[in-house]
C-alpha cells in the first residue's frame, strides 16, 4: 500500500496546501516539528500516558445486544469514543497537537469548533498544559450549543462568536485561520478535523488512528476476526478516518462513511459533500465540496452542528474515488430515530453526529445475517444535544 | 513585453512609483465597478486590481469581506467580471489584474479561465490561496495565454522561499507587508525594509507592497522602498461610504489622486 499523503501533502489529486503565503513557512515548520516529535520516544510516551490516564483509553468495544435484536440482522458493536474524557473522540487529536504546540514553544492556541466538542477538548488540553486558548465558533452554533460554550469558558478559554457567512463551522475555520495568519509567530492553530492544509489531515488522522488500532485488536479478541463493516459519521471526517485508517489494507472489511442528509438530499438542505458536491478548494485543501456552479461555497445544513460543514477531509475524497470507502447519507429525522433507539434500547445517549452512524448501522444490519459484525464509531455522547432533540421532538427543556 | 512589464519600465523611467488600486468587482454593482475603474485610472491608478469575490475570503479583513458579500449578493460571478472587463478594456490603457481565491478559478476551469481572461484584456492574476507549490496547473495555462501569474511573498517567507517565489512570479512580486489579513493599519511595519532588501538581492522584478496601507503618508513611506504600492481596504471603504450616492465615483477618484500624489516623481 502506498503511503499517503505524499511529501507535498497530497492524497492522489486531493489535499495539498492552498493557503496564503504567510502560512506556508509555519506549515512547513509544523510538518517538521511533527516529524521530529513522532520519532521522539519521550513525546510518544507522554502522549500514550495522557491518552491512558487522562483521556481514559482504551475505550471499550461494546456489543449492543438489544440494538442488534431490534435491527434483527447483523450484530452491532459500538466503539465507545463517547466515554473519552470531555465526551468525544476529539480529545485524542487535541492532546497530541497540544503537546506538539508546547514542544514548539507556542504559548497560545486557537481552534474552531462546530458542536463545541473540539472547542471543549482544546480548552481542556489548554488548561492541562497551561496554554492560552481562544476558540472561534459560528454564532448560530453558539446559540445551539450554549452548554459547551459555558464549559469552554469555565475551562478558561475565550470563546469568540463568528457572525460572518453562514455563522457555522465553516466560518469559524475562516476566522481561526485569520487569527493564525495574524498571530502566527506566537500561536498554534489546533485544527480539529481531518482537513485543512497539509500536514493537518495527516496529523489529525494519525492522532485519531488509535481508535481503529484499538478496535482492530478488540474485534480480534471478541470476534476472533476482523469486523465485516465499519460505519462512522463524516462531517470533516476525523473520527471516521481514525476508525477506518488502520483497516484500509483489510480488503474484507467494508468501510462506510455516513454524511449528514439534513432535510434530504433533494431539498438541497444537507451537508453531503460526497453525494452532492464536486472537487474544490476550501480551507487549504482540495476535496469534495458543496458549491455553486461558479465556485462559491454552499451553506451546509444538518441538525448536528458537528456535521454542518460543506467540505470533507481529503483522504476520504481519495478513498471515495478509489472505491475503498462508500458514502451514504442519513437525514436529520433518521438521525433522531437513531438517537432515540440507542438511548431507549441501550441506555447510551449518542451525540447527534454519532446518531447518524447508528441510524445507518441499524438500516444496514437489517440487510445482513447475524453472522456479520458491524462496528460503529460512536464518536461522542449526546448530553450537549438534549435541548436540540427536545425541540425537534416538540418539547422544551430548561 | 507584457502590459505590466511595460508599465513598470515606463514608471521607472519617469522616477515614479505605481499606485495599484484595488476594487472589489461588483461592489456595489458591476456597472459601478466599470465607472470606478475608468475613474481610478484617470485619477492616477497605474494598475487596477479587481477583486473577484469569494464566499470564504480567509485572507481578507472585515472591509473587503463585506464588499465581497455585497458583490455576491448583487449576483457577481467570475464570468460576469470577465464580461465587464472586456467592455471597459477599450477605455482603459492601464494593466488590470484579477485578485481572487482558487476555487472560483478552479470551478471556471483553468484553461477556460486563462483564455477568457486574456481575451477580456486582463493582464495578470493573483490567487491569494495558491502558493507556487500548487500553482503548476494554473501557471501552465496562464503562460500559454500570455497572462502574468503574480505570486506573493510574506514576512514569514524565509530567504530560500523568497528567491523561489520571485523566480516564479510574473509581472511583479507582491509583498505582503504584515502577518495578517487585509485592512488599514496605523503604521508601516518596521520589518518591511529588510523584507524588500532580501527580495531585491535575489530579483530584479518590480516589487509592489500591499496589506495595511491606506493613507498618502503610508503610501509615501512605502513608495520610498518599493516600485508600487497596493491599496485595497481604504479604497473599498470609500466605496462603501459613498455607494448609492451621486458622489461615489468622484469621492473614490479623490482618494486615488491623494494616494498617487506622493508616488509621482520629482
Amino acid at each position: 500500500m502506498r503511503r499517503l499523503p505524499d511529501a507535498r501533502g497530497h492524497f492522489g489529486r486531493y489535499g495539498g496546501r492552498y493557503v496564503p503565503e504567510t502560512l506556508m513557512a509555519p506549515l512547513i515548520e509544523l510538518e517538521q516539528a511533527y516529524a521530529a516529535a513522532r520519532r521522539d520516544p519521550r513525546f510518544r510516551t507522554r502522549l500514550a500516558g495522557l491518552l491512558h490516564d487522562y483521556a481514559g483509553r482504551p475505550t471499550p468495544l461494546y456489543f449492543a445486544s438489544r440494538l442488534t435484536e431490534h435491527a434483527g440482522g447483523a450484530r452491532i458493536w459500538l466503539k465507545r469514543e463517547d466515554l473519552c474524557h470531555t465526551g468525544a473522540h476529539k480529545i485524542n487529536n487535541v492532546l497530541g497537537q497540544a503537546l506538539l504546540a508546547a514542544r514548539m514553544k507556542k504559548r497560545r492556541v486557537v481552534a474552531e469548533t462546530g458542536a463545541g466538542q473540539h472547542g471543549v477538548a482544546t480548552a481542556t488540553a489548554a488548561a492541562l498544559l497551561g496554554l492560552e486558548c481562544e476558540v472561534y465558533m459560528g454564532a448560530e452554533d453558539v446559540e445551539r450549543q450554549a452548554l459547551n460554550v459555558f464549559r469552554m469558558r469555565l475551562l478558561g478559554a475565550k470563546v469568540t462568536p463568528v457572525e460572518a457567512g453562514s455563522r457555522t463551522l465553516k466560518d469559524a475555520i475562516n476566522e481561526a485561520l485569520r487569527d493564525w495568519v495574524t498571530n502566527v509567530r506566537t500561536t498554534y492553530y489546533l485544527l480539529g478535523s481531518a482537513l485543512g492544509p497539509h500536514p493537518y489531515p495527516m496529523l489529525v488522522r494519525d492522532f485519531h488512528a488509535v481508535i481503529g488500532r484499538e478496535a482492530r485488536a478488540q474485534a480480534r479478541r471478541a470476534l476472533g476476526r476482523l469486523p465485516d463493516v465499519l460505519v462512522a459519521c463524516v462531517g470533516g471526517g476525523s473520527n471516521a478516518i481514525g476508525l477506518f485508517h488502520p483497516f484500509i489494507g483489510d480488503r474484507g472489511v467494508r468501510i462506510v462513511g455516513v454524511e449528514p442528509g439534513g432535510d434530504g438530499i433533494a431539498t438541497g438542505r444537507h451537508g453531503a459533500s460526497m453525494t452532492a458536491g464536486h472537487a474544490g478548494v476550501l480551507h487549504g485543501c482540495l476535496s469534495y465540496l458543496l458549491q455553486s456552479d461558479d465556485g462559491q461555497v454552499a451553506t451546509a445544513h444538518s441538525i448536528s452542528a458537528g456535521l454542518d460543514y460543506p467540505g470533507v477531509g481529503p483522504e476520504h475524497a481519495y478513498y471515495r474515488d478509489t472505491g475503498r470507502f462508500e458514502f451514504v447519507s442519513i437525514t436529520d429525522e433518521e438521525a433522531l430515530e437513531g438517537f432515540q433507539a440507542l438511548t431507549r434500547l441501550e441506555g447510551i445517549m449518542p451525540a447527534l453526529e454519532s446518531a447518524h452512524a447508528v441510524a445507518h448501522a441499524i438500516r444496514l444490519a437489517k440487510t445482513l445475517p447475524r453472522s456479520r459484525a458491524i462496528v460503529v464509531g460512536l464518536s461522542g455522547r449526546g448530553d450537549k444535544d438534549v435541548h436540540v432533540v427536545a425541540r425537534a421532538l416538540g418539547t422544551e427543556v430548561g | 513585453m507584457s502590459r505590466l512589464d511595460a508599465t513598470f519600465v515606463a514608471l521607472r523611467r519617469r522616477g515614479e512609483r505605481a499606485l495599484v488600486a484595488y476594487l472589489t468587482a461588483g461592489d456595489p454593482s458591476l456597472a459601478d465597478t466599470r465607472r470606478l475603474v475608468v475613474e481610478a485610472v484617470r485619477r492616477g491608478a497605474d494598475v487596477v486590481e479587481l477583486g473577484v469575490p469569494f464566499s470564504d475570503p480567509l485572507a481578507d479583513g472585515p472591509v473587503i469581506q463585506r464588499a465581497g458579500q455585497r458583490a455576491l449578493a448583487a449576483g457577481t460571478t467570475l464570468a460576469r467580471v470577465l464580461e465587464t472587463t472586456a467592455t471597459l478594456r477599450p477605455d482603459v490603457a492601464a494593466p488590470i489584474v484579477f485578485m481572487t481565491y482558487y476555487n472560483p478559478v478552479l470551478a471556471f476551469g483553468l484553461k477556460a479561465f486563462a483564455r477568457s481572461a486574456a481575451d477580456a484584456g486582463v493582464d495578470g492574476v493573483i490567487v491569494v490561496d495558491l502558493p507556487p507549490e500548487e500553482a503548476d496547473p494554473l501557471a501552465a495555462e496562464t503562460q500559454a495565454a500570455g497572462l502574468d501569474l503574480i505570486h506573493m511573498v510574506a514576512p514569514t517567507s524565509p530567504p530560500a522561499r523568497v528567491r523561489m517565489i520571485a523566480r516564479r512570479s510574473r509581472g511583479f512580486v507582491y509583498v505582503v507587508s504584515l502577518t495578517g489579513v487585509t485592512g488599514v493599519r496605523t503604521e508601516v511595519p518596521k520589518e518591511l525594509e529588510g523584507q524588500i532588501r532580501t527580495l531585491r538581492a535575489v530579483s530584479t522584478r518590480p516589487v509592489c507592497v500591499g496589506f495595511g496601507i491606506g493613507t498618502p503618508e503610508q503610501a509615501a513611506a512605502v513608495g520610498r522602498l518599493a516600485d508600487g504600492v497596493a491599496v485595497g481596504s481604504a479604497i473599498v471603504r470609500q466605496v462603501e461610504r459613498h455607494a448609492g450616492t451621486p458622489d461615489l465615483v468622484e469621492k473614490v477618484g479623490d482618494l486615488i489622486a491623494a494616494l498617487k500624489a506622493p508616488l509621482r516623481g520629482g
